[in-house]
């Protein structure tokens, strides 16, 4: 990378290829952080706006109530080597309305996403499909004459590996609600 | 009462004495409020010149400072300031009216999402939803303003809910829940800093504007002086650790330079700061940040050193360079009690004597210097250093961004804390003047100049009417070179001499738009009368805004060139024959 690249004292041309580098970078593991957050209004904007602003990138991103009214659950995915995964939590944590932050562990936490896959299925195929939904303990919850939807709840990586087998049939649509997460053991999260 | 009343009624129990704003529809009420609110109000011209005018009261006091804005437009020229106030953490409680809640989002007559809009410049804001939630919000935004890491606070009222009925309460308690910041330090963590100072053999104390936010000058000085630890501000810091003692010296007031003092260090710091960073073994960053006018090139950013960091925001630490003691606290916690760890190791300050030579060589060999006219034409270092003469030091001097801000933080030797005032992380051009106006409200026994650029005045130049009818005695020095001179500097340097749009040519006349304002107008060009002829503008009563004709030519030196490491300053000439051995 230039030295000079970003800075105004140069007049050096900047190559595409110079700029595109720093964007190639991503491989590290993913970071799953639960965040309490007072129930309160803006807050998602706040934590969405924070993200685009650091330059970090959401993966998937999931908000729901807890057992306190006063307060609810982000649930994001981060790719940790783009981003200084320590840096993503303290900026976190200067949002005022920002209780708690985990950072978890994948040993240590029991992660679940939910995926509705709507599947070409013409009368031969049927079966076949059938048979695949229920190794993945998916649900049939609709059928017609040449389509079938299934539900399947599970870690993302049994979610995209159901995404590889039902691909051939014909996948019309699919949606994932995003991961969310609960620390093993009795210790809250 | 209505919620406009207990909005007053809040503010004067957090010790509000002065509100600067602009009233407009949205804020009727609350204006109204106003008449016998027991409030002072300083209607200003532009909100922007109200915001800044609230940063500069806020950054010479240490108190919060308020400004006042109507919906819409009132609050988007509220953006400058307020992203103002978040780079250079300044704290600032900005209030804004907002259009009845049933026209919201219908794109009502001067709405506009203030909240959104300014939710990545704000360290937080609060939308009223009920007249009665308005006043815990006062409350939480000025201890949230004032408190942990400083920084700007906004309260959106919609018209109508500023109208109400409400039955009032005083506040005693807060419920912020999410926001506990971290002051005290981990004694552990100073244990060990205090260890690795004790043993560095090239340390260099680096402190930034936190350290002035902490109000801990006294204790950096003490710090420094426990040992004869060489110290270095940033641009923000000036002052924090005095450039001048108590002494023989010749200087005006009998000050004598500080023996441990290198001056400003970053791109257009002195080369003993940004030479003593480069080859440091421990550096000890206090309430800085490690910006990027700092570190200059960052993998070849003080190559030899560890790193002690010492900040309120823990998001700070190891944000640019990586720290080998962290240590989150508020600079005036922590440093009171490095002191005492570190005067409990009893330390050899003999140890340190290779070190101040090395630097007292640099200091000999490089002092800050210019080519002085040999006849009567003001060059701006020396219009800096009249002006240190005319005040005796003692003055609050404030900013605008640029050559002169430059050279002011360079050649004007600021003894103390809350004397120097700028945009420091933002840059904003037409700061100085209002802010300038701020400070003088708040600290109206002290001298208050204005140090501005010929360009820069007039992005807020509105404010003179301000200063006029409510007779605000600033003085306001422009240095006028008849080009927007920082970028004309960069276009000679880097961009082959080809001028683009930097020359801002004769206009206006500063004299005269003085006098249309209703304040003294005045015009400097001889250098040899300068100093009286400043003492002079001084001593007039109320504004004054003096058009001061400086070398047109000339530039700010040294300089470490974008993207380039400290050892590689440049400039001025008779320096760049030599390099550092």
């Amino acid at each position: 990378m230039s030295v000079f690249m970003g800075e105004p004292g140069t007049k050096a041309p900047l190559s595409l290829e110079e700029l595109e580098a720093s964007t190639n970078l991503r491989t590290g593991r993913k970071h799953v952080l639960s965040i309490l957050v007072e129930n309160k209004s803006g807050v998602l904007t706040r934590i969405a706006g924070l993200f685009a602003r650091r330059g970090f990138n959401i993966d998937t991103l999931t908000v729901g109530p807890t057992e306190d009214m006063q307060v609810s659950r982000v649930t994001l995915t981060v790719d940790g080597a783009l981003h200084p995964i320590d840096q993503v939590t303290k900026q976190l944590h200067k949002l005022v309305n920002v209780l708690k932050i985990r950072d978890l562990e994948p040993g240590d936490t029991v992660a679940r996403e939910l995926a509705l896959f709507k599947v070409n299925a013409d009368g031969a195929q049927r079966g076949e499909l059938m048979q695949i939904a229920e190794i993945f303990r998916g649900k049939v919850v609709d059928v017609t004459k040449r389509a079938v939807i299934i539900e399947v709840t599970g870690t993302t990586e049994k979610i995209e590996a159901f995404e590889t087998m039902v691909r051939p049939f014909g996948l019309i649509e699919m949606m994932r609600t995003g991961e969310i997460a609960i620390s093993r053991g009795r210790s809250e999260t | 009462m209505r919620a406009v009343d207990a909005l007053m009624e809040c503010l004067k129990a957090e010790g509000v004495d002065v509100v600067f704003g602009l009233p407009g529809g949205a804020n009727l009420p609350t204006y109204d409020a106003f008449v016998s609110g027991g409030i002072r109000h300083i209607l200003v011209r532009h909100e922007a010149g109200g915001g800044h005018a609230a940063e500069g009261y806020a950054k010479a006091t240490g108190k919060v400072g308020v400004a006042f804005a109507t919906s819409g437009p009132g609050a988007t020229n509220l953006v400058t300031p307020i992203t103002d106030a978040m780079m250079d953490s300044v704290p600032c409680v900005f209030i804004t009216g907002q259009v009845r809640t049933e026209l919201l989002g219908t794109d009502g007559f001067q709405e506009a999402d203030t909240i959104g809009i300014t939710m990545p410049i704000v360290k937080h804001s609060f939308m009223i939803q009920h007249p009665n939630e308005i006043p815990r919000a006062i409350h939480e935004a000025f201890h949230i303003a004032r408190s942990g890491r400083p920084g700007p606070v906004l309260v959106d009222i919609p018209q109508d809910l500023s109208r109400a009925e409400i039955d009032y309460e005083p506040v005693t308690d807060l419920r912020l829940p999410g926001y506990q910041p971290k002051i005290d330090g981990n004694q552990k963590q100073i244990r060990q800093a205090a260890k690795a100072l004790a043993s560095a053999q090239r340390p260099v104390i680096y402190a930034g504007g936190g350290v002035v936010n902490a109000n801990a000058a006294a204790e950096l000085t003490e710090f420094a002086t426990s040992d004869r630890f060489p110290v270095t501000c940033t641009l923000m810091g000036l002052g924090a650790f005095p450039a001048t003692v108590e002494g023989a010296g010749g200087r005006e007031g009998g000050r004598e330079p500080n023996p441990q003092w290198l001056g400003m260090l970053g791109m257009h710091g002195t080369r003993p700061a940004n030479y003593a960073m480069d080859e440091a073994d421990l550096i000890c960053a206090v309430g800085a940040r490690f910006d990027d006018r700092i570190t200059g090139k960052l993998s070849e950013f003080a190559p030899r050193a560890k790193f002690i960091h010492i900040d309120v925001d823990p998001a700070e630490i190891s944000k640019n360079v990586p720290a080998h003691i962290p240590i989150v606290g508020d600079a005036k916690n922590v440093l009171a009690k490095l002191v005492i760890e570190y005067r409990a190791i009893g330390a050899d300050p003999a140890r340190l004597d290779a070190w101040w030579s090395r630097i007292d060589g640099w200091k000999a060999k490089y002092p800050l210097l210019y080519d002085d006219s040999a006849d009567s034409e003001i060059k701006p270092q020396y219009m800096i250093q009249a002006l240190y003469e005319a005040t005796g030091g003692e003055a609050i001097i404030t900013s605008d961004v640029g050559q002169h801000q430059m050279w002011t933080a360079q050649y004007y030797d600021f003894p103390a804390p809350r004397r120097w005032i700028n945009s420091g992380g933002l840059g904003t051009m037409g700061f100085g003047l209002p802010a300038a106006m701020g400070a003088a409200v708040g600290e109206p026994e002290r001298v208050v100049c204005c140090v501005a650029g010929d360009g820069s005045v007039q992005m807020n130049a509105q404010e003179l009417a301000t200063c006029a009818q409510n007779n605000i005695p600033i003085k306001v020095f422009i240095m006028n070179n008849g080009y927007l001179g920082m970028v004309r500097q960069w276009q000679e340097l880097f961009w082959d001499g080809k001028y683009s749009h930097v020359d801002m040519g004769e206009f206006p006349d500063f004299v005269k738009l003085a006098e249309a304002y209703g304040v003294t107008g005045m015009r400097f060009t001889d250098k040899t009368t300068l100093v009286e002829d400043m003492k002079r503008a001084i001593a007039t009563d109320g504004p004054v805004l003096v058009d001061v004709r400086v070398t047109r030519e000339e530039n700010t030196y040294p300089m470490i060139p974008a993207g380039s490491a400290a050892r590689d300053m440049v400039g001025p000439q008779v320096h760049d024959q030599e390099r550092v051995g």
